[in-house]
């Protein structure tokens, strides 16, 4: 089983690298680009077949580890 | 006074600061790895140096924050010990729950290394009695995640409860957040350290540590070790 982890900034949190890519893609010529913020993907390999346990052992370790609640939102997605 | 600072793979500014420490009065400061799970008996102060622990790999300072000396570490200063960090340590002690906040990449996302001003805010604590309310002092910095960002309601109870230890400030004392020389890496109201609730843990990105001889270019950070040596 695959646990897909994505990390983003919480609203409100200042994100000068994703303004910096804005400010990039702009200067490529893309046009109609908005905010961009930045954030982090992680894949875990796990063991066991339960999807819900799963699910609260990869949240327990987004709370520990994997993002930083002070600043950043997580979101687990289980793969079977 | 009896030390102990912790090393952490690629740490690289602890023998710095044991200097600094032994010429504050420390008579025994020793170095303890990380893998560690107690710190030696009788420690009154523990530090966690400058550096580059672990990459600084997912953010800085998150791997060592887990590190198994670290429990020992949370322990001694809920129990009232003594504990300093200094930029990748101060990342540390915000990582583990230890201070309030995190350090986010500098507003201008440059890596910044060069001397700036810093104002002691708060000079009620074993860290910095040895200086005056409003001092202007000047410290080296180098570090590329600086930027110290805590919710409103977190940084008005840090500045009501006389917690911001230190601020960025200009030459002549100003402190501006908005400006890019007087607040180099965009940190919340231009905070450069902070103090625990009970004042016993002081996290802060600037080095005291690199500036405690005139040979090396001045003393300003020879105070906060001074007040330390004669904390135990």
């Amino acid at each position: 089983m695959k646990a897909r982890v994505t990390v983003t900034l919480k609203d409100g949190v200042l994100d000068p690298q994703g303004q910096a890519i804005e400010k990039a893609l702009q200067n490529l010529g893309f046009s109609g680009v908005g905010a961009v913020r930045q954030g982090r993907y992680f894949e875990v390999d796990l063991n066991g077949a339960d999807p819900a346990s799963a699910q609260s052992r990869v949240e327990e370790m987004c709370e520990k580890l994997l993002a930083n609640t002070v600043i950043e939102n997580y979101a687990v997605e289980i793969e079977n | 006074m009896k030390a102990a600072v912790i090393v952490f793979p690629g740490t690289y500014r602890e023998q710095d600061m044991m200097r600094a420490l032994k010429k504050g009065g420390a008579n025994e400061v020793s170095a303890v790895w990380h893998a560690e799970t107690e710190l030696p008996g009788g420690t009154d102060l523990v530090v966690l140096p400058g550096g580059f622990s672990y990459g600084d790999y997912l953010r800085s300072g998150a791997i060592a924050a887990r590190a198994p000396v670290m429990a020992s570490v949370a322990d001694h200063a809920k129990k009232g010990g003594l504990a300093l960090g200094v930029c990748n340590g101060f990342q540390m002690l915000c990582e583990a729950g230890l201070l309030p906040g995190t350090l986010m990449r500098n507003a201008g996302l440059t890596f910044i290394c060069k001397e700036v001003h810093l104002r002691v805010e708060a000079t009620n604590s074993a860290f910095t009695n040895g200086y005056r309310h409003h001092q202007v002092v000047r410290f080296p910095v180098a570090h590329h995640d600086g930027n110290y960002f805590a919710d409103p309601a977190t940084l008005d109870r840090l500045e009501g409860e006389d917690r911001v230890a230190f601020r960025y400030c200009a030459p002549d004392g100003t402190v501006d957040p908005k400006s890019p020389t007087a607040n180099p890496n965009g940190s919340q109201r231009a905070i450069a350290g902070i103090l625990s609730e009970n004042r016993n843990i002081l996290g802060l990105m600037p080095h005291p540590e690199n500036l405690v001889e005139e040979l090396l270019g001045g003393t300003d950070g020879l105070p906060l070790f001074e007040s330390l040596g004669l904390a135990a």
